[in-house]
């Protein structure tokens, strides 16, 4: 598989680099063959987690890029910042948790929405966040 | 009185419309234009049209939502119309009721909602 996408970097400093980050994204789940469901859920994570990059750590970089293997497509998104981190994982990823005026529902909405999804975070460490939607290639 | 949200009025029904995702600047201009609309314009009614949304996150679900409530507080029937369907199944999988408004399909079944609504209530 020589056909790969090349991967893309996009910082997020702006409420407007959301909408240019989810939009990138569902552009390239479009270029992978990615149905519109799909699509949509992938947008709507990257929106979620953009939007915490602003909210919480003012600024951090999205990276997209095609990690498919023979038998899987598959989209990744990682999406990092070196903001203040967040001091109680387990508690940031239950539902109705917030720390701000949210509804609560953006870590575990976006978990229930991804195929893959891994965090790495800690207190002064940064976030730094993995996503995956996956589709056979059959 | 000037206001920069797109409002219409149908008779005492203002339809208003989220084109794009709004900044909090403009977040806080829409409810405040749609709130002071409704009493300006002494409607008893509003739909709010996002139709032209393809991703709705929980941000934005929020400022709906309070949108909604804040319309209701003044005294207005309020519908959320035009929910995308991949819109609507991934706020369904996100979790939880984000939407606590009455909503329909289309803008024909807004009206015909909230003109109900106000019927019982006069």
């Amino acid at each position: 598989m020589n056909n790969k996408l090349k991967s893309i970097q996009l910082p997020i400093k702006t409420v407007d680099d959301i909408v240019l980050t989810r939009r990138k994204a569902r552009e390239v789940a479009i270029k992978m063959g990615f149905g519109l469901a799909d699509q949509t859920r992938l947008a709507s994570a990257v929106s979620e987690l953009a939007r915490n990059v602003i909210q919480y750590a003012q600024q951090g970089e999205c990276e997209i890029s095609d990690q498919s293997t023979p038998e899987i497509v598959i989209l990744q998104v990682l999406i990092f910042d070196y903001g203040p981190g967040i001091a109680d994982l387990e508690a940031a990823l239950r539902d109705g948790f917030s720390t701000s005026q949210g509804l609560g529902a953006g870590l575990p909405g976006c978990r229930r929405l991804m195929d893959e999804f891994y965090i790495e975070s800690g207190l002064q460490q940064g976030t730094k966040i993995r996503i995956q939607i996956h589709a056979s290639s059959l | 009185m000037n206001f920069k949200t797109p409002l219409l009025q149908l008779g005492d029904v203002l339809i208003t419309s989220i084109q794009t995702d709004l900044s909090d600047a403009q977040v806080s201009e829409f409810q405040q234009d749609l709130v002071r609309a409704i009493g300006v314009k002494n409607a008893n009614a509003v739909v709010i049209d996002i139709s032209a949304l393809d991703v709705v996150d929980s941000f934005m679900a929020r400022v709906i939502n309070d949108t909604a409530r804040a319309a209701r507080l003044v005294g207005a029937e309020v519908a959320v119309c035009g929910i995308q369907p991949y819109v609507a199944m991934t706020l369904v999988e996100m979790g939880r009721q984000l939407f606590d408004v009455q909503t329909t399909f289309n803008l024909e079944q807004a009206l015909a909602a909230v003109k109900a609504a106000v019927d019982v209530r006069l």
